[in-house]
């Protein structure tokens, strides 16, 4: 390709497989650009528009910003984006460290790590709406584990789902127990690119283990602990599941993220217009969250995955 | 240094336990009478029963629900890994204008928050009458399960030696037979890993079913546990019944192919 100019046999070989490859393209992204692309670029539309589905005689005018300026002057939005940044912090600081203790355990384990790591799996895999429900049965009130367990101890049982701030003890716990296994085995992944003779010369030095810890193991796991960030705060952000499942956001709507927000607009109130528009700044909040995280480590790690 | 190990060994330990006890709670309570659910829970349950799960199949309809998501996830993962691995393959081995977009493209759909495309999929639906059938409920899920066979399949192909496509080719195969006769076949083992995960994610996967699956006849498993309702209370006893049933597949599929599911979850995330 350096040379400018190429014989007429390679430029057909190279005419060749640009055909080839877009043929075998073209299905997967025709599909995906026919349910994601098209599907965003209507939201936006839909966004600009008043669009009632319980009043249809009301028809579909074009409203331009109406939609997003009722939502910004809404008071239930700032709060559904409140209790998203909420969960979103404390998910990640509990799911990280916590993952991290579990890594390193895990990669100090010498017998039995098959076994562990399946039994670390299992919250990882199984559906989310088995979690919700089945934390929710252990904190529901009265009887549940956590309020007898609360009692047996002397203190005051909580009714966790009727309090604003104790319902949201159960959804972090949750969704810390079903994801920090994720998160571990991204780190392990790391811990494990480590070279192990940094330590033997740090050994050799004097350093001790909390030492090594700090200035070995901690740098170089930078990049997993990024990425691991990274796909926790995207999955943070659009949490639905564990909070519709378990709390429906609620009481009230004390607990209600972002998500769930739109979702309800959408499909309870049948107000298409105002919840496109919610859709919309979902959408740009993921979005900017991606772009940052990728920005923050390289593409590298995304784009440039090649041999 | 053992007695290191020995104290990871302890801290390891605590946390496989803590790990496991929702589960066993969840297993234990499935098996115990409804009366007995919210009086003085005891760690080693005194009288075990099938009632839930005998209710489950025949007062209420499991069934159905087990058929829709295993129709559901079997049919997104079948057309998710046909159609990926084919473009995956070209995406991999093949020099084309226009291929790093594709790439950015199908990372970006990945990173879709799926609440954002429900109104107009839920329109798009409506219009054209799939909203409650299978068809209407698959489409959606290639929006999660199409970037995720991609990108997996991509690593995975460009891992191969190249050496067996010039070696093929020399013997004059075309690339379309080389892909068909050379390249899948050594690529089983990283197909069986993207099915695996996108069966999963599609067997869990809520909010679509939700939104598009209106009527008990076409609700998926998720949906029918999370809508279970009773006439008076909400009946626990049924519920958990039905997590334990949904979760038995998913936990059978760990237990065979942990090795590599944390392959697959690795691949795409870390760099070695």
């Amino acid at each position: 390709m350096s040379s400018p100019r190429m014989s007429s046999a390679a430029q057909a070989a190279r005419g060749n497989e640009t055909r080839l490859a877009w043929m075998l393209v073209s299905p997967a992204l025709s599909i995906v650009a026919a349910i994601a692309l098209l599907p965003i670029l209507w939201t936006f539309w839909e966004s600009l528009h008043f669009h009632d589905l319980r009043m249809p005689w009301l028809g579909r005018p074009f409203v331009g910003a109406a939609n997003y300026i009722e939502i910004f002057q809404s008071q239930r939005f700032w709060s559904a984006l409140a209790h998203t940044g909420f969960f979103l912090a404390t998910t990640l600081v509990l799911e990280l460290s916590a993952g991290l203790l579990l890594a390193l355990s895990i990669d100090r384990v010498t017998r039995g790590r098959g076994l562990v790591r399946t039994a670390v799996l299992l919250p990882w895999a199984i559906p989310t709406v088995v979690v919700a429900l089945v934390w929710r049965f252990m904190f529901e009130s009265p009887g549940g584990l956590a309020p007898t367990l609360f009692d047996r101890a002397g203190l005051t049982p909580i009714t966790w789902f009727a309090d604003p701030v104790a319902a949201w003890a159960p959804l972090i716990l949750a969704d810390a127990w079903k994801t920090t296994p994720f998160v571990a085995i991204l780190l392990l992944a790391g811990l494990q690119n480590i070279d192990s003779s940094l330590y033997q010369a740090a050994e050799v030095d004097g350093a001790g283990p909390w030492r090594q810890f700090r200035e070995i193991t901690l740098p170089l796991l930078r990049p997993a602990l990024l990425v691991a960030a990274l796909f926790r705060s995207l999955d943070a952000f659009r949490v639905f599941d564990l909070v519709y499942v378990m709390t429906g956001g609620g009481p009230g709507t004390a607990t209600e993220p972002l998500a769930l927000y739109t979702f309800a607009t959408l499909l309870q109130n049948l107000d298409f217009g105002a919840g496109s528009a919610l859709s919309i700044i979902v959408f740009a909040v993921a979005f900017l969250v991606a772009l940052l995280g990728i920005r923050l480590f390289g593409r590298s790690a995304f784009l440039e995955r090649s041999p | 240094m053992t007695r290191w190990s020995w104290r990871w060994a302890v801290v390891t330990a605590l946390i496989v336990g803590a790990v496991l006890f929702p589960l066993y709670w969840a297993i234990v309570s499935s098996f115990t009478p409804e009366s007995r659910l919210f009086t003085a829970p005891k760690l080693i349950p005194a009288q075990l029963i099938l009632d839930h799960y005998r209710a489950l199949f025949t007062t209420r309809d499991f069934w159905t629900p087990i058929r829709n998501s295993l129709i559901v996830a079997g049919a997104t993962t079948a057309l998710a890994i046909s159609l990926g691995a084919v473009c995956a393959y070209a995406l991999a081995r093949l020099q084309f204008p226009g291929k790093s977009l594709t790439l950015a493209f199908v990372l970006a759909v990945a990173m879709f928050p799926q609440v954002s495309i429900v109104s107009p999929l839920y329109l798009i639906l409506r219009k054209v009458g799939l909203l409650d059938t299978y068809p209407g409920l698959v489409l959606p899920y290639l929006t999660f399960a199409m970037p995720l066979t991609i990108w997996m399949l991509v690593g995975y192909f460009r891992q191969l030696p190249f050496e067996l496509e010039e070696a093929a080719a020399l013997d004059g195969a075309g690339r379309l037979r080389t892909l068909w006769e050379v390249v899948l076949p050594l690529s089983a083992p990283g197909i069986a890993t993207a099915s695996i995960l996108t069966f999963l994610y599609s067997w869990n996967e809520f909010l679509f079913a939700l939104s598009f699956a209106l009527g008990p006849e076409s609700y998926t498993v998720p949906v029918a546990i999370a809508l279970f309702r009773g006439q008076y209370q909400v009946p626990w006893g049924e519920i958990l019944a039905g997590a334990v049933v949904a979760t038995g597949p998913v936990a059978l599929i760990v237990l065979v192919a942990q090795r590599r599911i944390v392959a697959g979850l690795t691949a795409g995330a870390v760099k070695g």
